[in-house]
């Protein structure tokens, strides 16, 4: 089945990005398609590579970017929910006169036309959050 | 992407303690321009977010709330707000701004926007959608 996954909470303060996250790496281990990962809300925050946990916990960020490198993922992180909180890749950086930028690996920031896009081309778009 | 589905938004919590309901409406508006067959409901505490006149002065937060008065021209018009979730509230349809939107098909009329409905309705409405995103 083609799916695809809206994660609405940030990393850490809540566990819907860790069960988004199990949740995606069984569907493709169970063999099915992920059209795409949209992150919104909070969720945003999953994708900064600037997260750094005590060692002894897991790395929600990069484990994304981890599985996404693996099965080719498409993780999209909302550009109006991003500029709100911080979440900057280079092409932003530019555009809003920031002096760095925090993406991480394997994600993208785009629009959320993506996300209606998902709800379109899916046939399941489960949503992880409260 | 010719095909068109049934987008159902779920609107759950109040308007300003948390940012979920701006960006679900920030959602619905890009949206719209994807001419899917689109439907928004109100349920528990967002049911607030369509209470009119709202004043936010004393939160130091933008009242979006005049926005969703811009929903008819965007071909949004079927909007239903949950009647236990008003009645639970002390509220009624009254205290609810007024969104119509014009039908073309019969002149332009100007036509209501909300309808009340009970759980049970809603619970059969979510059954019909494609794609149920819940804010």
């Amino acid at each position: 089945m083609k799916l695809s996954i809206q994660v609405n909470e940030g990393p850490y303060q809540h566990q819907a990005s860790d069960t988004a996250f199990m949740f995606t790496k069984a569907a493709i281990e169970a063999g099915h398609e992920i059209f795409r990962v949209f992150f919104y809300h909070d969720g945003v925050n999953n994708g900064t590579r600037f997260t750094t946990p005590p060692q002894d916990d897991r790395n929600v960020v990069n484990r994304w970017s981890d599985l996404a490198a693996a099965h080719d993922l498409d993780l999209v992180i909302c550009v109006a929910a991003a500029q709100r909180r911080g979440i900057v890749d280079e092409g932003e950086a530019e555009r809003n006169g920031k002096d760095g930028n925090n993406i991480a690996p394997g994600f993208r920031i785009s629009g959320l036309g993506q996300l209606i896009e998902a709800g379109i081309q899916s046939e399941r778009l489960v949503v992880f959050g409260d | 992407m010719s095909e068109t589905k049934k987008f159902l938004y779920v609107n759950r919590r109040a308007p300003y303690g948390t940012i979920y309901a701006w960006e679900s409406l920030e959602v619905i508006l890009i949206g719209a321009a994807f001419e899917q067959d689109v439907t928004l409901a109100f349920v528990d505490d967002g049911v607030f977010q369509l209470v009119k006149d709202h004043d936010t002065a004393g939160i130091g937060m933008k009242n979006f709330t005049p926005t969703y008065g811009a929903l008819g021209d965007y071909d949004i018009n079927k909007i239903y707000v949950e009647k236990e979730s008003l009645e639970a509230r002390g509220l009624t349809i009254d205290d609810l701004q007024h969104l119509i939107w014009e039908d073309e098909d019969e002149d332009w009329a100007e036509k209501d926007s909300i309808k009340v409905v009970t759980s049970s309705e809603l619970a059969a409405l979510m059954g019909e959608q494609d794609v149920v995103l819940s804010f």
